[in-house]
């Protein structure tokens, strides 16, 4: 466990717990149209990171983008173990909460989503692997 | 943030009503805390964009609510699906998508939603009242229901609008609430293209201008040609909601919250003003095509969203004359075909060589036979998206221009 004083309280909006490395989006992702669900990588051909795998980290967004299906994407990614172990948001995003909330309530595989203070955003996004705790109404952001 | 709780709602929540009714009020807290709402209002309607199929999970959430026994609470309408359940040999795609689109489509009805299977549900019997409160997905829906009828939704999509379907529920936000629906920015039309006597072409125009740049502000527009009718309203909407993320526009002296300019600002002053002029126009419905006058065409699409009996009406008297010598498709909802068979037109339609589309799209799905070359549409958001979703190139042009160029089997401006 980590100290107290690299803990970062969050807000919850999906709950679950998750540790992993970071990746940080240098720009918004639409899952839909951007996210292959099957492999985890950025498709989306104006993203700088296009052709990088998500699988398995803990993904750093500061907002969502896009149509309303990136819900289904992101859901369809998580059941097939393709998708992130956990999501850190700066901004409320319903499409986000809503694709890994349904993951979490038809498959019963949690991905964590949680939104960090604005004033937290630098510390965190320069960790190269981070804890997310989120369970009954609290949540924090840990460097582990 | 806690969000206040009916007594209803916490019988929902608590199974009181059923599994499938907690589950799916489970996650409408969840997406409520998310998009910042306090509480939750009675909703009227809901329409469902929840048919296309986009991987098993779309499957999964559906038949998980079907295996609870759930029911919808409030009258539901679906939109389009994946396949023509009318005419299932049209579909030429995958088998996955055909069969789980298939399926998809009977799971919904199972749950109590009506086979409507239309991108246009206000052009049917559901259609909503003034002021209704709705949670209506698929983003043209959206901007008519709010904007032309003045109901209120919000932009529901995936799972949410059947969660507020199977609860009678919806999140107390955003356009629900009325200040919210005050106009912000003024789009002013000083002159339209004086060779342009269809509303059509201006309204696609002014659309795709305001889905670039109004971001999330509404706007409210002045001059639209006199004749402006409902169907170009409805051209205007979705294409505003393809370009842009537009839910509401009102147009002054045609929508209902836009009797004057006035009461489309609530008695408020516009933040930016947007001046367009007739070259404007011009100039956005030339880049809408991906190809110059005389290209050849493989193909001509009508009904994006579905076409209205009305605008078969303008259609049939274009239809006499020489037999088009390219395919020509038109999307449209049972309720039109009904109501076409009723006149004998869709015999007529047939013989003059035309595919009608039942139940889905033909820029979203495998329909089209020949997709080798350019299509030819009178759509602004078929325009906008076939490029991207099934790689032809377009030719955008009026009705007539469509109906013309089928017969000489390429782009021609009338």
């Amino acid at each position: 466990m980590s100290g107290p004083e690299r803990q970062f309280p969050a807000t919850l909006l999906a709950p679950g717990a998750a540790e992993a490395p970071v990746f940080l989006l240098a720009e918004p992702l639409s899952f839909w149209g951007g996210l292959d669900s099957s492999t985890g990588r950025i498709i989306d051909r104006w993203h700088p990171q296009k052709d990088e795998i998500i699988t398995g980290k803990i993904l750093m967004m500061k907002a969502g983008r896009g149509s309303s299906s990136g819900s289904s994407v992101l859901a369809e990614a998580i059941r097939l173990g393709k998708g992130p172990a956990g999501i850190v948001l700066l901004s409320r995003d319903a499409i986000v909460t809503v694709g890994a909330m349904v993951a979490a309530e038809l498959y019963g595989i949690a991905c964590p989503v949680v939104m960090a203070r604005v004033e937290d955003w630098a510390a965190i996004s320069s960790a190269s692997r981070l804890m997310l705790q989120a369970t009954g109404d609290a949540a924090f952001i840990a460097l582990p | 943030m806690t969000i206040a709780l009916s007594a209803f709602d916490q019988e929902l929540l608590d199974g009181t009503h059923g599994e499938a009714a907690a589950f799916c009020m489970r996650l409408l807290t969840r997406f409520a805390e998310a998009v910042g709402a306090e509480s939750f209002i009675d909703i009227e309607a809901a329409h469902i964009d929840g048919c296309l199929y986009l991987g098993q999970v779309s499957l999964d959430f559906v038949e998980h609510l079907v295996r609870h026994k759930g029911r919808v609470r409030v009258h539901t309408t679906l939109n389009v699906g994946s396949v023509d359940l009318i005419h299932p040999e049209l579909f030429i795609g995958e088998a996955e998508i055909g069969n789980g689109g298939a399926r998809l489509m009977k799971a919904h009805e199972e749950l109590g939603c009506m086979p409507t299977f239309t991108c246009a549900p206000y052009q049917t019997m559901f259609r909503p009242r003034f002021g209704a409160q709705i949670a209506w997905a698929e983003s043209n829906a959206i901007v008519f229901a709010n904007s032309v009828i003045g109901a209120r939704t919000n932009r529901y999509g995936d799972f949410i609008d059947l969660c507020c379907a199977m609860t009678g529920r919806a999140p107390l936000y955003g356009l629900h609430i009325t200040e919210n629906r005050r106009a912000q920015v003024l789009v002013v039309i000083e002159s339209v293209p004086e060779e342009w006597d269809d509303a059509g072409p201006a309204c696609v125009a002014v659309g795709h201008t305001i889905g670039k740049r109004c971001g999330s502000f509404i706007p409210a527009i002045v001059g639209l040609p006199p004749h402006t009718q409902e169907d170009d309203l409805k051209a205007l909407g979705a294409v505003a909601a393809s370009s842009g993320a537009v839910a509401l526009f009102h147009a002054v002296g045609l929508t209902p919250e836009a009797v004057t300019v006035d009461a489309a600002f609530q008695g408020q002053l516009p933040v930016e003003t947007i001046w367009l002029t007739a070259d404007d126009l011009r100039r956005t419905v030339r880049n809408l095509s991906t190809v110059p006058e005389g290209t050849p065409l493989v193909g001509v699409s009508f009904g994006t969203p579905h076409f209205s009996f009305q605008e078969f009406v303008k259609l049939m008297p274009l239809l006499d004359g020489a037999r088009p010598i390219v395919d020509i498709y038109i999307n449209t909802n049972r309720g039109v075909l009904e109501q076409l068979a009723a006149h004998g037109w869709d015999k007529a339609l047939e013989a003059a060589g035309v595919t009608l589309v039942i139940d889905t799209c033909t820029y979203l799905t495998a329909i089209m036979r020949d997709m080798s070359g350019a299509i030819m549409t009178n759509s602004g958001k078929m325009a906008y998206y076939a490029p991207g979703n099934i790689g032809v190139d377009i030719a955008f042009g009026s009705l007539a221009d469509c109906m013309a160029s089928a017969r000489a089997g390429r782009v021609v401006r009338l």
